[in-house]
């Protein structure tokens, strides 16, 4: 046990919870005002749901000790997550910051199916989700499970994370079917501020998620904090001048993507590249998520907030640079391509196409599962509406015109008595 | 000449205009409004409390057109916004005693006749 890791490891564990707020409002703001609530509970949310359900039973699936394909149950309900040691730290704060990452992760998917889901579905669904595919696939990496056997490299969630959410998201948006207003009408931002907030947020609590990978205050983390420092920043220029070529203007939203789109891609490579490699990693993975998300929007995949472009391919992008770029001088534990070991970028592909293939699939017997219980949309009229108003009974932006305070039979009775009271006196 | 004011969903919205052009109706204004119609409240509740939203977000569109140009322009508006459920809305038509149009001080007829589009090209 480790006094300097636990402070930096409780610091990171709340870094990395801000995330799924701040994801709320990066993607809240790319919706329109009717779907604002909706769309940043669908964050929210996932704090109860997969919250809940990582302390019951998908802690124990992920990392209890198990065969190679999925932990065992011998941690359901916290059973012997105590006080002890989990490498340096106290195991109860080793399940804490996982959970952190079941979290975002399953919130992740949501920017696919944004503005037209039915709420007690999605909640159903990522619930499932949770302890179906992110459990499995990070005991495969982090469990002690089959990636991790095979020499797979992934410091902080580039395949169990971004690939992961970013082939759900694919499968969810090809379920659900599109938007009714998809490509019949445009369908605008209603408030970039708000993501580009969230964007800075993301930044912020990413420094948890990667620098925290370390699981320790080492030189190591320190490494991961200083690439996720600096790939953002290649992708945020790149990205930049892209636009600049492509239209003379550089975008608010595009920033903001472009910042998303840097951190997924150095996830993978955080703690393994040297800070120089960690720049061309973000520089090198703005160009394939920009044209991805040009080329998506004339498409008819209805990915509303472009989550495969910028997580699915900003993931496999990362993931297979991580075996280009990896350094045994800064890691100590695998060259990758450019250093002499071309077979870690194989070793890498391998991650990415079994996370990829049982994404895809679980994912979608799962939406088909859930379409059973509760119908996956909303209905026509209520998406027209808006899913504020339909989903939750409650308006991002009400202005109280026109609203009549209906008595509830206690205010009833309490408001009789004050009338019988005023008489009286 | 005419003004034809419709109520209508802000969601159909974009399809009327895109009827609108269609039919060749150029010019136009639309706010924002709030109405009262026949449609089923709905309830919203904020922390135990819960409110009747007595009045719905609508659009009001005014158009002013030459008297042939009415039906074309009720039909288009019809045909964007009636979605076959209460609330799509309603379409008046009133009568107009002068139009001026400001730019060439051009009167009635030939205010509400619209001038061949320019093009502009993209920036």
């Amino acid at each position: 046990m480790n006094q300097a890791d636990t402070a930096w490891m409780l610091v990171a564990t709340a870094l990395v919870l801000l995330m799924t707020p701040a994801l709320g409002f990066f993607y809240g703001g790319l919706v329109r005002s009717k779907n604002a609530l909706n769309t940043m509970m669908m964050s929210f949310i996932s704090l109860g749901v997969v919250g809940v359900t990582w302390a019951l039973v998908g802690y124990s699936l992920a990392f209890a000790p198990g065969p190679a394909l999925v932990g065992g149950v011998s941690r359901a309900l916290l059973r012997g997550v105590g006080l002890e040691a989990q490498g340096t730290i106290p195991h109860v704060l080793f399940m804490s910051y996982q959970g952190t990452f079941a979290i975002i992760t399953a919130a992740l998917i949501s920017g696919a199916i944004v503005e037209r889901m039915r709420f007690s579905a999605y909640m159903l669904f990522i619930a499932l989700w949770a302890l179906v595919v992110y459990s499995p696939v990070a005991h495969w990496v982090w469990g002690g499970g089959w990636l991790a056997g095979l020499g797979a490299l992934d410091f902080a969630g580039g395949t169990v994370v971004h690939v992961n959410a970013g082939v759900a998201a694919l499968v969810a948006a090809l379920v659900l079917g599109r938007r009714k207003d998809y490509a019949r009408q445009a369908i605008l931002p209603h408030n970039v501020p708000f993501t580009l907030l969230g964007a800075g947020l993301l930044w912020l609590g990413w420094f948890g998620f990667n620098a925290g990978s370390a699981l320790a205050a080492s030189p190591s983390a320190a490494l991961a904090f200083t690439t996720t420092f600096l790939a953002p920043m290649g992708t945020l220029l790149v990205w930049s001048l892209i636009d600049l070529h492509r239209d003379q203007r550089v975008t608010a939203v595009g920033a903001a993507t472009a910042i998303v789109v840097g951190l997924v891609a150095v996830t993978p490579a955080a703690g393994f590249v040297s800070p120089i490699s960690a720049l061309a990693i973000g520089a090198l993975a703005a160009p394939p998520s920009y044209f991805a998300l040009v080329w998506r929007a004339r498409t008819r995949l209805d990915d509303s907030l472009d989550v495969v472009a910028a997580h699915g391919l900003g993931g496999i992008v990362g993931a297979l640079l991580t075996g280009v770029f990896a350094e045994k001088a800064w890691n100590t534990t695998a060259d990758g391509l450019l250093f002499g070991n071309p077979a870690q970028l194989g070793v890498q592909a391998i991650a990415v196409a079994a996370t990829m293939a049982y994404s895809g699939v679980a994912t979608f017997a799962l939406l088909k599962l859930v379409g059973l219980v509760v119908p996956l949309r909303a209905v026509t009229t209520d998406e027209g509406l808006g899913m504020d108003v339909s989903q939750h009974g409650e308006e991002a932006y009400a202005d109280g015109e026109g609203a009549i305070l209906v008595l509830s039979r206690s205010d009833a009775t309490l408001a009789a008595a004050t009338i019988a009271e005023g008489r009286s006196a | 000449m005419k003004l034809v004011v419709a109520i209508v969903r802000p969601d159909r919205l974009g399809r009327v205009l895109e009827a609108l052009f269609d039919a060749e109706v150029q010019g136009l204004t639309i706010s924002r409004v709030q109405g009262h119609g026949g449609e089923r409240e709905h309830v919203e509740t904020y922390r135990g409390t819960s409110v009747k939203m007595e009045l719905s977000d609508k659009i009001r569109l005014e158009i002013g057109v030459s008297d042939h140009f009415v039906d074309t322009t009720v039909s288009a508006i019809m045909l964007g916004a009636r979605t076959g459920d209460v609330g799509d809305g309603k379409i008046f038509v009133l009568p107009v005693e002068k139009v001026y149009r400001i730019r060439t001080g051009e009167e009635d007829q030939a205010a509400v006749t619209p001038v061949p589009r320019v093009f502009e090209g993209s920036k």
